[in-house]
């Protein structure tokens, strides 16, 4: 014992090695999410007549390590909406809990579960906005389909920031550079909704994620598709992409003088 | 002396340390791009030319002479792009001449990556070199870094991705040069709707086999802008000056020729 | 043992950690928690009537996320329709701040209504909507707002903000990307600057053209031909342009296409 009294009973450092003050941070900032981890690439979603359709493949990279194959990113809520997440797949199975211990909670009421696509947005854009005002942010993409209040289809996205916005087709991630291009070519603003059959809507998703699949270098050929109407939602979770063209490829040589 | 001028760059590197931005380059945030049809090659382009968020020229040309047929589309920084091209064209004419044959877009596509290599990225021009020789069709890009890639398609600028949706989901092998054109002016439009850095009209150029070479500037005009709804001509007399001096056409001939000038000398550009 | 002989063994101290900081040197956030959503705004009044008016189009970089996303809002209204409001907010900047200061200004405006059994004044609504803004002083809404409205005797009213809350009451304002564009314009045009009365005079006599309030058909005339000039020099403004007209018969909302590129 020595003429210190504060430093009795507490662990001398030529016995126990100095203390690394970093376990013991009572200050200074909390380590966040910096940067996303195991990653989900684009969804993409287009409005019909009579519902939404959306789709994402089933690929979640770690950096650029096609890490897992078979991840479904397109989560369905109670019958009335679906939400296809993109980004950071851990942050997406916190937001699916949320979204599961609601719907819990709203069937055990005496009303049910009355929530619907809209309701569904606003809430997921103001977890996503107060996180990213706490700066731990959920490091996502969505996109929210179903109907409004009005029973009208309903698409809109939120991000990691909070930002909302909706189109009639909406793509996240590289499917905003690549898909979004296709579906406002196929389906023009002057051309209404009500015009565009569950087919045709169908079949851009799937051209569109052809061409990610060409292009973004994070995708897969295996994807989910989304159906939902007021009959409810159809997802096929096992779906690989068809008729795939390389015959471009047929005539490549090399990248300058080279002709064998 | 021949070449850049590099006395300045102790100065600048200096400068650029103590916080004095560089200054600020007009680029062509572009969409490009080339496609090989049966008989030569269509590239076409964009004509927005963009200083930040600034449109710096609505209706500028980003397809540049090589050889009567062999031309390029340049994107990136709008000097780099204006003075490579101009420079390649010359020394191209210069070995053509020398050698007394037509010049291959192989031979302007290598001495473009040369140069561009030489000075390892800093000349930032971004090219699709396209055009017809004796020993076929050429379609080519070349990067700022000096690579190079050879493709029946390809696409390059800030919207090269808008336009690469068009191609990877339209194009089919041994298309005709309607066919061509028509696809390469979709992946324009593509680029000019959905990609901020692209906008108003669609310029193409059609290489072909034993035919000139045809520049359809202005192929397409999809954003014309409307009429003004008011009238923005000052009466005369709405500027205040504190005092004038009055010189008249007749004291100007003393040292110039004038001309009367076609048109209603009151109207402004303004009014047009 | 081999550490004791190692430090210091003639020292008279035993080194103990806790008399060490426990701050750990800060680290580098990586996370930015503001974007730009580019767009433009502007508000102009008149003797009895106000209008505010924005592009519709919203961006992320070079990208266009949607061709129809409004920034003008009506504040305490009714319903979700908006409608009874009698004040205008325009917000241009980053989107998801703006969404939610546009909430708590119309929660604001509400409440006043159900506690006071009165509609809450423009002049009232305007401070309160500077002082929601200086509350975030040091992790700012980052938005560039309007308030547009008719004060007590009826006139048309504006005040435009910073994003911390600093505001002023002005005849008109244009906000957002393009604001340097439209600005200098709104000066000669509504207020005249540089513009005198041709033959009033000679030298520093001559006249300035006198500013007043403007008819509406004039102003809404300026409104178009400023934004489609906004758009044919700025990338990030086009679409479409949603002008608001506050009079005292309360809201009318007109839509006008503007170009797509």
């Amino acid at each position: 014992m020595n003429h210190f009294p504060e430093s009795w009973g507490r662990p001398r450092d030529d016995i126990y090695g100095t203390y690394n003050p970093a376990y013991l941070q009572s200050t200074g900032p909390k380590a966040h999410t910096q940067s996303p981890a195991v990653t989900g690439t684009s969804v993409i979603a287009v409005k019909f007549n009579g519902g939404v359709a959306i789709a994402a493949d089933n690929l979640a990279s770690y950096g650029s390590l096609a890490r897992f194959t078979d991840v479904k990113r397109l989560r369905k809520f109670s019958d009335t909406a679906v939400v296809g997440f993109s980004g950071d797949v851990s942050d997406m199975q916190y937001m699916d809990r949320l979204l599961e211990s609601i719907d819990i909670r709203e069937n055990y009421s005496t009303h049910g579960n009355m929530l619907n696509a809209k309701n569904l947005h606003t809430y997921l854009s103001k977890v996503l906005y107060k996180r990213r005002s706490e700066f731990n942010p959920l490091w996502n993409h969505i996109l929210v389909v179903g109907f409004d209040g009005d029973k009208k289809p309903f698409l809109s996205s939120a991000d990691l920031l909070g930002t909302t916005y909706s189109a009639p087709h909406l793509a996240t991630g590289f499917g905003a550079h690549l898909a979004v291009p296709i579906l406002r070519r196929l389906f023009p603003e002057d051309r209404p909704t009500e015009d565009i059959t569950k087919e045709d809507a169908v079949k851009a998703l799937r051209e569109c994620l052809k061409v990610l699949w060409y292009r973004d270098a994070r995708s897969l050929d295996k994807y989910s598709l989304a159906i939902i109407t007021e009959e409810g939602v159809e997802i096929k979770e096992d779906q690989r992409l068809e008729n795939q063209s390389w015959a471009f490829a047929e005539t490549i040589r090399g990248y300058g003088a080279q002709v064998v | 002396m021949t070449g850049f001028d590099f006395s300045n760059y102790n100065r600048n590197a200096a400068l650029h340390a103590r916080g004095v931005p560089l200054p600020k380059a007009t680029s062509t945030g572009t969409t490009i791009v080339g496609c090989i049809f049966d008989n030569g090659v269509v590239i076409a382009a964009d004509t927005r030319a963009t200083s930040g968020p600034i449109v710096a020229d609505k209706n500028c040309e980003k397809l540049h002479y090589i050889a009567p047929k062999i031309w390029c589309a340049g994107a990136g920084t709008a000097a780099d792009t204006e003075f490579t091209t101009a420079l390649i064209s010359s020394n191209v004419e210069l070995h053509s001449l020398s050698t007394g044959r037509d010049p291959r877009v192989i031979t302007c596509m290598t001495m473009l990556k040369q140069h561009l290599f030489r000075y390892q990225g800093h000349i930032g021009a971004y090219l699709v070199v396209a055009g017809v020789d004796p020993t076929g069709v050429g379609l080519f890009t070349v990067h700022a870094h000096g690579s190079t890639d050879k493709l029946p398609y390809v696409t390059m600028g800030s919207g090269s991705l808008a336009a690469m949706s068009v191609f990877e989901s339209t194009w089919k092998p041994n298309m005709n040069r309607e066919e061509a054109v028509a696809i390469c002016a979709e992946a324009i439009k593509a680029g000019i709707f959905n990609d901020l850095g692209s906008g108003s009209n669609v310029d193409v150029c059609v290489i072909e086999n034993d035919k000139p070479t045809q520049l359809l500037r202005n192929y397409m005009k999809p954003n014309e802008r409307g009429q003004k709804e008011r009238d923005y001509r000052f009466p005369k007399g709405t500027t205040a000056y504190l005092n004038q001096k009055i010189i008249s056409k007749e004291d100007m001939r003393k040292y110039i020729s004038v001309e009367e000038a076609s048109g209603d000398p009151n109207l402004m550009e303004v009014d047009s | 043992m081999t550490s004791l002989v190692n430090q210091q063994p003639h020292s008279e101290a035993i080194g103990y950690s806790f008399s060490q900081s426990t701050h750990a040197p800060n680290k580098q956030h990586s996370f930015y928690p503001y974007t730009d959503n580019g767009g433009s705004t502007l508000g102009i009044t008149g003797a009895d009537f106000a209008i505010l008016a924005g592009d519709t189009r919203s961006v992320a970089g070079y990208n266009i996320n949607s061709r129809y996303a409004p920034k003008v809002f009506k504040i305490g209204g009714d319903d979700e329709t908006g409608e009874g409001a009698h004040i205008l907010l325009s917000v241009v900047g980053f989107a998801a701040d703006g969404h939610a200061l546009k909430e708590r200004l119309d929660a604001v405006v509400k409440m006043y209504k159900y506690q006071h059994g009165k509609p809450m004044s423009v002049r009232a609504c305007a401070q309160r909507l500077s002082t929601i803004l200086y509350q975030k002083r040091f992790f700012p809404y980052y938005v560039h707002a309007i308030l547009a409205g008719l004060d007590e005797e009826g006139t048309g009213a504006l005040y435009s903000y910073d994003p911390v809350g600093s505001y002023e009451r002005e005849q008109c304002r244009a906000a957002g990307s393009a604001a340097s564009l439209i600005m200098p314009f709104l000066d000669n045009q509504v207020n005249f600057k540089n513009q005198y009365i041709p033959g009033s005079g000679e030298g520093h006599a001559l006249e300035p053209k006198k500013a007043g309030p403007l008819p509406r058909s004039t102003v809404e005339q300026l409104v178009r031909d400023a934004f489609t000039s906004a758009v044919e020099r700025h990338i990030e403004v086009g679409d479409g342009l949603q002008m608001m007209v506050i009079t005292a018969n309360g809201i009318e909302e007109i839509y006008t296409p503007l170009k797509q590129d």
